[in-house]
């Protein structure tokens, strides 16, 4: 069972009331076109910890996650109400750059994505984005983010091969090597590991869990098991809803709601 | 066996039979064309065909002009077209998407690519030809270019289609403007394709007759002004075919066979492009 594979850290996840949220969601609402997707969210993520949403296909969290760097302005007819904060401050705001936006919040995609290029420009085209940089200051922040990915020693030898070469575990690493470059301040997970094996996406958990130290990370999985094993924090989602959020340890053993425990123990969903 | 199916078998074998038979017709025309092509074609061939300018009737002489002015004109019309369809093509695939304006765009290009291209010619001449009061190989060039331009928008945006969404995505959420997408993903990741557009448009654009009829008209001489008349292997082929001289007919077979050889050259290295960066699109 599920209830027995607890996270280590459910202690001190009480970060969520000491700390002051780093990001915010107040009665949020999303529309593609007609269709509301997500109905009255509200909810907080603190910093220096994971969050995992779970929920059945088609509940929003994906839906969710893509209004925190406001990926869904990409495609017309899709729009949000409601308020969402960055460190206390708007991101719908008209003088908000959606640009520096992403900067600051980076994502994870569920598939894999180099970008057809040698695994050194992969993990420095965010860096050249934000900023002039010398090729000596780019090749120290590409070695470290491919430390923080636990994946240099697999390419330093490597680095100008092109990135497509890399396995499907490498290549979703490389993509979150590519995502930490920046040094965002949070970064947000799109089922990251549902397309890879079990060896990549245990590794992907323990980068994942040394992470943690540093970001405020949201992560969405399909995968209960992970979401028991990674995150401090859970909340689970229905219909675009946000039916209950708690620490990971109590929405796994005691939901307050049935709904989630009905989910949790894999009556449904 | 059960009637039925003996008699869906013998449907099976009649329709498999008429495909290859007219497999076979298609494939017996386009033979016969090279063979035609070839057989007189090739006693044509020599040194001179390629150093020597067109000859009056009786003397000899080569294809030199003619060559050098179809180059001239494809390169010509290539530098006009080829930033123009790729610039739309990216508009159509990118920005413009499922816009009303990208949709009228699409439908236009669409007529433009199976228009005669002698329509092309004269709309050239009205506008270019007329005012300037004289033939051109600017003119020339510019039908060429208009010709060239739908089938590239095509192949522009069918390949920038075939780039993974995921892919563009991923640099968005990096923090990259839609232009760094394109240029720095998209453009690397649809390469191949949009390369291997270019060179069929070079192909279909490099054997055009009629459009040069009407622009840049012929030239007997050695000339590379722009402004004026030059000569070009389709309406030199065009002409001396017609003509009753034996040996400006000779210089037409050769000057057929030569066209069709650097046509499927360019096509064979449009193919082999396309083989050898196998990785380049939608492999994932």
């Amino acid at each position: 069972m599920i209830a027995t594979d607890l996270t280590p850290a459910e202690s001190t996840h009480d970060a969520t009331q000491v700390l002051p949220p780093k990001f915010e969601a107040r009665q949020l609402n999303f529309y593609y076109g007609q269709t509301r997707a997500l109905t009255d969210i509200n909810l907080k993520f603190a910093d220096r910890s994971i969050t995992a949403l779970i929920g059945p296909s088609g509940c929003g969290k994906s839906t969710l996650l893509r209004v925190f760097n406001r990926m869904y302005a990409l495609y017309p007819g899709h729009r949000a109400t409601g308020e969402v904060r960055l460190d206390g401050e708007s991101i719908f705001a008209p003088s908000v750059d959606v640009a520096s936006l992403r900067y600051r919040v980076g994502m994870v995609f569920q598939k894999p994505t180099p970008f057809p290029m040698s695994i050194f420009d992969n993990v420095a085209f965010g860096l050249r984005l934000a900023q002039r940089i010398s090729q000596a200051q780019a090749a120290e922040r590409v070695e470290a983010a491919l430390r923080d990915a636990a994946m240099w020693d697999e390419v330093k030898d490597k680095l100008s091969d092109d990135a497509r070469s890399l396995s499907g575990g490498q290549q979703q690493r490389l993509c979150i090597a590519r995502t930490i470059a920046v040094q965002p301040e949070v970064m947000l997970f799109d089922e990251p590991t549902a397309a890879l094996d079990p060896i990549s996406t245990l590794r992907i958990e323990e980068m994942l869990q040394s992470l943690r130290e540093r970001y405020c990370i949201i992560i969405v999985t399909h995968n209960l098991q992970q979401a028991a094993r990674v995150s401090n924090v859970t909340g689970f989602m229905y219909m675009g809803e946000l039916v209950e959020i708690g620490p990971t340890g109590q929405i796994f053993t005691a939901p307050r709601n049935r709904r989630t425990d009905d989910y949790v123990t894999g009556r449904f969903g | 066996m059960s009637r039925r199916r003996q008699v869906r078998k013998l449907g099976n074998a009649v329709a498999l039979c008429l495909s290859l038979l007219a497999t076979l017709i298609g494939l017996l025309c386009l033979g016969a064309i090279l063979w035609t092509l070839i057989a007189r074609g090739l006693s044509g061939m020599s040194v001179q065909l390629f150093t020597q300018t067109t000859p009056p009737p009786g003397a000899a002489g080569g294809l030199l002009n003619a060559i050098y002015g179809s180059v001239i004109m494809t390169v010509l019309g290539m530098f006009i077209g080829a930033p123009i369809g790729i610039l739309a093509g990216t508009y159509l695939a990118e920005y413009g998407r499922e816009s009303r304006l990208s949709s009228v765009i699409r439908f236009v290009n669409d007529v433009l690519l199976s228009a005669p291209s002698i329509i092309v010619g004269l709309f050239v001449y009205e506008v270019l030809v007329v005012r300037m009061g004289h033939f051109s190989a600017i003119a020339g060039a510019v039908a060429l270019a208009i010709i060239a331009i739908p089938v590239t928008v095509r192949t522009t945006e069918d390949m920038l289609r075939l780039v993974p969404q995921s892919m563009k995505d991923a640099s968005t959420a990096l923090g990259a403007y839609p232009w760094r997408t394109i240029t720095s993903i998209a453009y690397p990741a649809a390469r191949s394709g949009i390369v291997t557009g270019l060179l069929l448009a070079v192909a279909r654009v490099s054997g055009e007759t009629a459009p040069l009829l009407f622009t840049a008209l012929n030239n007997q001489f050695w000339s590379k002004n722009l402004n004026a008349p030059m000569a070009n292997l389709p309406v030199v082929i065009f002409q001396f075919a017609l003509s009753p001289y034996k040996d400006w007919q000779q210089l037409a077979w050769s000057g057929a066979l030569l066209i069709t050889v650097a046509i499927l050259l360019l096509s064979v290295i449009a193919r082999l492009i396309i083989s050898a960066l196998p990785g380049d699109q939608g492999q994932r």
